[in-house]
């Protein structure tokens, strides 16, 4: 009897705790609204209060984050808050009218296009592949790359490295990264990984820790714990990614259900914001390579 | 008379009677309130479950999803054959349980029957701390730790095979281990108290006939104690098949037939690992997924069930 009614108390305090976690959903929410829908800020763009609600990709975390930073420094009166779900998590936000922004890190399927979500392209990210650092290799073709994620050579000394078995590790299926990787190189649906792991961290992380392994990151990602690989002589970097270079590249979203011209004050200044000088700034900052390069070098000079 | 003047404020006993009458109101109201949200929150999981599961199950048609062995859920043409998910979820949880299960009934058997009270104060607490560590630790603690060791192994045994793919020791044997590991404290304490309340005739009585300490554990108190040991396993299962957190992280994650040498993908872990970045039909395949996961998990609660109910017929 004692332990059916410590049973019932521990339901009890449980439930307590998720009514308080959803009564601070809600909390989070009142703002959100408050700001979408403020008329004021329409005629006084200088004095725009309220917050915005950005979901999305993972590999978009770092660009996202310092972006709200300095956004909230020169508009101190805007709450901008950051979710990181996923790329498809984000457009469902946004369709779903629980999030303002929806951060994509590959390009709109032609059905999400179709529901009105539109694609605002506000910089570019390198996908690196990347190595752990006892390996030897400097780098491989774009061929070599191919064969090596197919499964037609599983061994280094194929390609010019040691005697090794090459442990393959990607992305899980629907990731932006894997998505740009494989159709860059033309080998959609036709990987033999080793290993699909469901977060950028988690990549660099087997990748630094296996003797053999091969893995792909964002380029702002990769840090010194794995070593990158050139690719057709070219190593990944921002201004070879720029200039084309460098071909593992791909968009990095903001989507909006509708064109921007058509989002509330706030999240037009948002986007004049990202898109102008101090945002395609920030993109270079963190390693990202800005949307026009005109911008860019305009940004540099402020 | 003598009481009246002792407590000249306390009132009559029928006033006191309906105060407690009126307690006893609010604080059953309240406790059925509890009950009633209890039974929304499962109510509501389990038809959400439903409506988002059920509809890709029905347009993919079960058998294909079920039985089909290819998972591409992104392909031109998609493809969701779960069949060696399930599989690895059952054969994973069946090695866990075949490593993690004799070490927990004997560390059981040992904290109850044998160890002396200061060797007790340690295991015990050592035991309690296992399971309070967060499961994305013991993933991680894999990850860095075990698969190396294990990827050593790998080498070591495929050396000759060239058809080996490598797993760099991210594989069904490591996620097994490191499920053994995490279903021990549940295993244990259950065990434990299972063996405990064994009554302590049955013991004496194996001794008086001249059984041996170790006899009596295995031949007597073990024994007596089976349903309760039963329940421990079958709790252990639960753990094992719902853990995603640490899996993702140690079993490599690929669709596999499962053997001890491939990476293999669980169900949980497909839920968790796809969730983030999938649209559409896919997204409604992994509730699809949550939906298999769930029954299976209804599967192990009944078992648990009728184990509890067959050991209180034994008893009683």
């Amino acid at each position: 009897m004692r332990k059916r009614i410590q049973r019932g108390l521990a339901a009890c305090a449980l439930l307590i705790a998720a009514i308080g976690y959803a009564g601070c959903g809600n909390v989070h929410a009142v703002p959100k609204e408050s700001g979408t829908s403020s008329p004021a800020a329409m005629e006084e763009p200088e004095e725009l209060s309220g917050s915005i609600l950005l979901v999305g990709s993972t590999s978009m975390e770092t660009y996202v984050r310092t972006l709200a930073e300095r956004y909230m420094d020169s508009h101190p009166d805007v709450k901008v808050r950051a979710e990181f779900a996923g790329s498809g998590a984000g457009i469902e936000a946004v369709l779903g009218g629980t999030a303002d922004i929806g951060n994509s890190s590959r390009s709109l399927k032609d059905e999400e296009k179709e529901k009105g979500v539109v694609e605002n392209v506000v910089a570019f990210d390198g996908i690196a592949v990347c190595v752990d650092r006892s390996n030897t290799l400097a780098g491989l073709t774009k061929a070599q790359l191919t064969e090596i994620y197919t499964g037609a050579v599983t061994n280094w000394s194929e390609v010019g490295g040691r005697d090794a078995p090459i442990v393959v590790v990607g992305r899980e299926a629907g990731s932006g990264t894997r998505n740009a990787f494989e159709e860059i190189l033309g080998v959609r649906d036709r990987c033999a990984y080793a290993n699909e792991l469901d977060s950028e961290g988690a990549v660099m992380a087997r990748v630094a820790s296996t003797p053999g392994a091969i893995g792909y990151v964002s380029l702002q990602v990769a840090d010194g714990r794995v070593k990158l690989l050139a690719l057709d002589g070219v190593s990944p970097a921002a201004e070879t990614v720029g200039t084309g270079e460098y071909i593992l590249s791909r968009p990095f979203i903001m989507a909006t259900f509708g064109e921007i011209s058509r989002q509330n004050a706030l999240v037009q200044s948002w986007f004049s914001y990202v898109l102008g000088g101090e945002g395609q700034e920030t993109a270079v900052f963190v390693g990202l390579i800005p949307v026009n390069d005109i911008a860019a070098q305009e940004g540099g000079e402020l | 008379m003598k009481t009246e003047t002792k407590h000249p404020h306390s009132g009559s006993v029928m006033a006191d009677r309906r105060k407690k009458n009126a307690a006893e109101g609010i604080a059953q109201t309240v406790f059925a309130a509890c009950a009633f949200f209890v039974i929304l929150a499962v109510v509501s999981i389990t038809l959400y479950l439903l409506a988002k599961g059920v509809p890709a199950l029905l347009q993919v048609g079960p058998g294909k999803i079920l039985l089909g062995t290819v998972w591409k859920p992104t392909a031109a043409e998609p493809q969701y054959g779960i069949f060696h998910v399930i599989l690895t979820s059952l054969a994973g949880t069946a090695l866990a349980v075949l490593l993690g299960v004799p070490v927990g009934i004997l560390t059981a058997a040992f904290l109850a029957e044998i160890a002396d009270r200061r060797l007790a104060a340690v295991v015990k607490p050592a035991v309690e701390l296992l399971a309070g560590i967060p499961s994305v630790l013991y993933g991680l603690l894999g990850l860095t730790l075990l698969n190396p060791l294990i990827y050593r192994l790998e080498l070591t045994l495929f050396r000759d095979s060239p058809d080996h793919r490598f797993t760099g020791g991210a594989n069904l044997l490591s996620a097994a281990l490191v499920l053994a590991v995490m279903i021990l404290p549940t295993v244990i304490s259950v065990s434990e108290t299972a063996i405990r309340s064994v009554p302590p005739g049955i013991r004496a009585a194996s001794l008086a006939l001249g059984g041996s300490r170790v006899q009596t554990v295995f031949r007597a108190v073990l024994p007596a104690a089976k349903s309760g040991i039963a329940t421990a396993i079958v709790l252990g299962v639960g753990r094992a098949v719902g853990e995603a957190a640490a899996i993702a992280l140690v079993a490599g994650g690929c669709v596999n037939p499962p053997f001890p040498f491939r990476s293999v993908r669980f169900l949980a872990t497909a839920i968790v690992s796809e969730m983030g970045y999938a649209a559409g039909r896919h997204r409604q395949m992994l509730f699809t997924i949550g939906l298999v996961l769930f029954s299976l998990l209804m599967a192990v609660n009944a078992a648990l069930t009728k184990i509890r109910k067959a050991g209180t017929g034994e008893h009683g």
